[in-house]
């Protein structure tokens, strides 16, 4: 395993890179107590999927899952989110007690509860939804985050109602709510249930707004369908990580509508921030201070 | 409304079309032979198209439902306008970019009332069709209707959604004006409306193309529509991989009107003329009507804070999961 490289292929690699090196001193990493985790690159070697750059899993992690050499933001987790974000890595998740049922016994290759069985053995994930609260730089805040990893991110009811008691909690407790999406758009599976989650979670925004609580959307690559036609889109602010997918209809709909190829950097958040849909991009490893700022600023 | 043999018919509609061919070959049999009266036999075959609409629609698949739906002499939001309102005055235009003609709007007198009536338009014919984009509308069709909805609101007058749309417009320059956020707000400002909001799905009802117009105090479905997440062929190619499940698709969905009002997901059915909105079109007009001024009653009696809050607590409650029994719920920190 160790020897993907011998010792010359490694130099020729070094110079072709010029970045990387065998001695890097390496700080005690700011992720360390989160182990194993799901959607983490696995094995001990990572290939940038933009530009082929090699590192390894524990140079990347010590990096935020950002490529060092073209800053592509890797796909992560709502784990990796939350120790990004929340001071020493201390959180308490919150509404972890519900989980999606199959009430419409809906079939396509295999059944929905099928398909939630396999990944509840899977991974420890209840479902694409993660809800937190915590400290951002001694600020308090709560944080929904969704895991691709669960049915692509998809909005189905148990999302609908994780997001509503995040957000009756900042109400209760007078916390600003951000939630990071990462998602394909609604859970089919939950037919018009999960359509019915964008009113459900407008409602729910509807209620901050009159309370006077920022509500943060950040979007992450890919974000999709009922996610950004709700929530997604309707931030006090708006920002998204750098090359994210953001975008209603996917890529392969639009071309098979329009028949033509999709003009390239379309549906990025470079894309979006120029049409005037986004606040402003940010790099991961700017999140957890601009957000301890824009807390500060909405408050004083 | 189209007459035979303008009426155009549906596979499964094929046993009417065929009692028609009948009428037909009898009258023309009547006036070869005057001395023989047809009429008893022809009045019998008429009553009997009745029956044969009734007894079709009354085992219709979901799929069949969906193709009711789409019926291509099926009455669109104009013709409604026409049958039950006086006095339309369309109003074009999102006062920002354009002017979109999947999303029509504007004031009308409903009843002795001035009401707002906004909805997606669909074309009888090609050309039309393709003006009206097949009723998907584009970012400027969902910000027209938000500015006819503030429109109305401004001057306390209800509101009337008419959805009839297969999705929204899922094209390149939809993208870049942000179909997304166009939807999304319109969701975000229909729940805190201070007006009645009444919501009918008088055709299609797809996604969030259908939602960005369709919260309300009261949704409500007509008898022969569909409303769901996504439409068969679309959840047909995504989860199947191919677009020959639709069948099963429409099936899985539970898209039927009957189920959406068992769910409690729709507020009521509206009942259509014996076979589909689309054999009368003044008689569909009139079971709307009904329909709407009875809600608009009920609704009207409530302030708008109270309907406001009743909108927000019932999409609230739409959804449904289990408790995880052996997980303990950990005690929210404080520190």
């Amino acid at each position: 395993m160790d020897n993907i490289f011998t010792g010359l292929e490694e130099d020729a690699h070094q110079e072709e890179t010029g970045r990387r090196s065998w001695f890097k001193r390496r700080k005690k990493g700011i992720l360390t107590t989160t182990a194993e985790k799901k959607e983490t690159p696995e094995g001990l070697w990572n290939k940038c999927p933009e530009c082929n750059f090699i590192s390894t899993t524990s140079d990347l992690k010590e990096a935020l899952f950002v490529c060092a050499k073209c800053n592509y933001h890797h796909r992560i987790g709502s784990d990796e989110y939350f120790d990004i974000i929340f001071d020493e890595q201390v959180f308490t998740e919150m509404f972890d007690d519900i989980r999606s049922v199959d009430m419409l016994h809906f079939t396509d290759l295999k059944s929905y509860q099928k398909r939630l069985d396999d990944i509840h053995s899977k991974t420890d994930l209840k479902d694409s939804m993660r809800v937190a609260t915590g400290n951002v730089n001694g600020e308090g805040l709560v944080v929904a985050c969704m895991d691709f990893e669960f049915i692509g991110g998809s909005l189905g009811s148990v999302m609908g109602e994780k997001f509503s008691r995040a957000v009756d909690y900042c109400i209760a407790n007078k916390l600003p709510f951000m939630v990071i999406s990462k998602s394909g758009g609604a859970r089919m599976m939950e037919s018009a249930f999960s359509l019915m989650q964008m009113a459900k979670t407008s409602g729910k925004l509807s209620q901050l707004a009159d309370a006077q609580l920022p509500y943060f959307s950040l979007l992450t690559d890919p974000t999709f369908g009922g996610i950004s036609a709700s929530f997604g889109m309707l931030g006090d602010l708006n920002f998204a990580e750098p090359g994210a997918l953001i975008g209603f209809a996917g890529p392969r709909v639009i071309k098979e509508t329009i028949k033509k190829d999709l003009p390239p950097g379309f549906q990025r958040s470079e894309f979006l921030i120029e049409h005037g849909f986004l606040d402003f991009i940010l790099d991961r490893k700017d999140l957890k201070n601009k957000l301890s700022q824009l807390i500060t600023l909405f408050r004083n | 409304m189209p007459q035979y043999p303008n009426r155009q018919f549906l596979d499964f509609e094929q046993p009417i079309k065929d009692l028609y061919e009948q009428i037909e070959q009898t009258k023309k049999l009547a006036e070869k032979n005057q001395k023989i009266d047809y009429s008893s036999t022809i009045s019998q075959l008429e009553s009997s198209i009745v029956d044969k609409r009734k007894e079709i629609t009354e085992h219709l698949t979901p799929w069949q439902r969906v193709q009711l739906s789409r019926h291509p002499d099926r009455p669109y939001m104009l013709k409604y306008i026409e049958k039950m309102t006086t006095n339309f005055i369309e109003c074009h235009g999102d006062r920002n970019f354009a002017d979109d003609k999947a999303m029509i709007g504007g004031f009308a007198d409903l009843d002795g009332e001035t009401v707002m009536l906004i909805g997606q338009q669909k074309g009888h014919t090609t050309k039309m069709r393709q003006l009206r984009n097949f009723g998907m509308a584009k970012p400027e069709g969902y910000r027209k209707a938000l500015r006819l909805m503030r429109l109305a609101e401004k001057f306390d007058k209800p509101i009337i959604t008419f959805i009839d749309t297969p999705g929204a417009y899922p094209g390149l320059e939809g993208e870049e004006r942000g179909q997304g956020e166009a939807i999304a707000r319109n969701i975000f400002e229909m729940i805190r409306l201070k007006v009645p909001v009444i919501c009918i799905i008088i055709g299609e009802g797809a996604s969030g193309g259908a939602l960005g117009i369709g919260v309300g105090d009261r949704v409500l479905m007509m008898e022969n529509t569909w409303y769901t997440v996504i439409s068969p062929e679309g959840c047909s190619s995504i989860l199947w991989r191919s677009v020959d499940k639709k069948e099963t698709a429409a099936e899985q969905l539970k898209l039927t009107s009957i189920d959406m009002k068992g769910f409690g997901l729709v507020d009521e059915i509206v009942p259509e003329p014996i076979g589909g909105a689309h054999w009368d079109y003044v008689e569909a007009a009139e079971l709307l009507k009904k329909v709407i001024l009875t809600n608009l009653k009920e609704i009207k009696k409530h302030s708008p804070k109270v309907r406001i809050n009743k909108r927000i607590e019932k999409f609230g409650k739409m959804g449904f999961w289990e408790a995880i029994p052996t997980t303990e719920i950990p005690a929210i920190a404080s520190e």
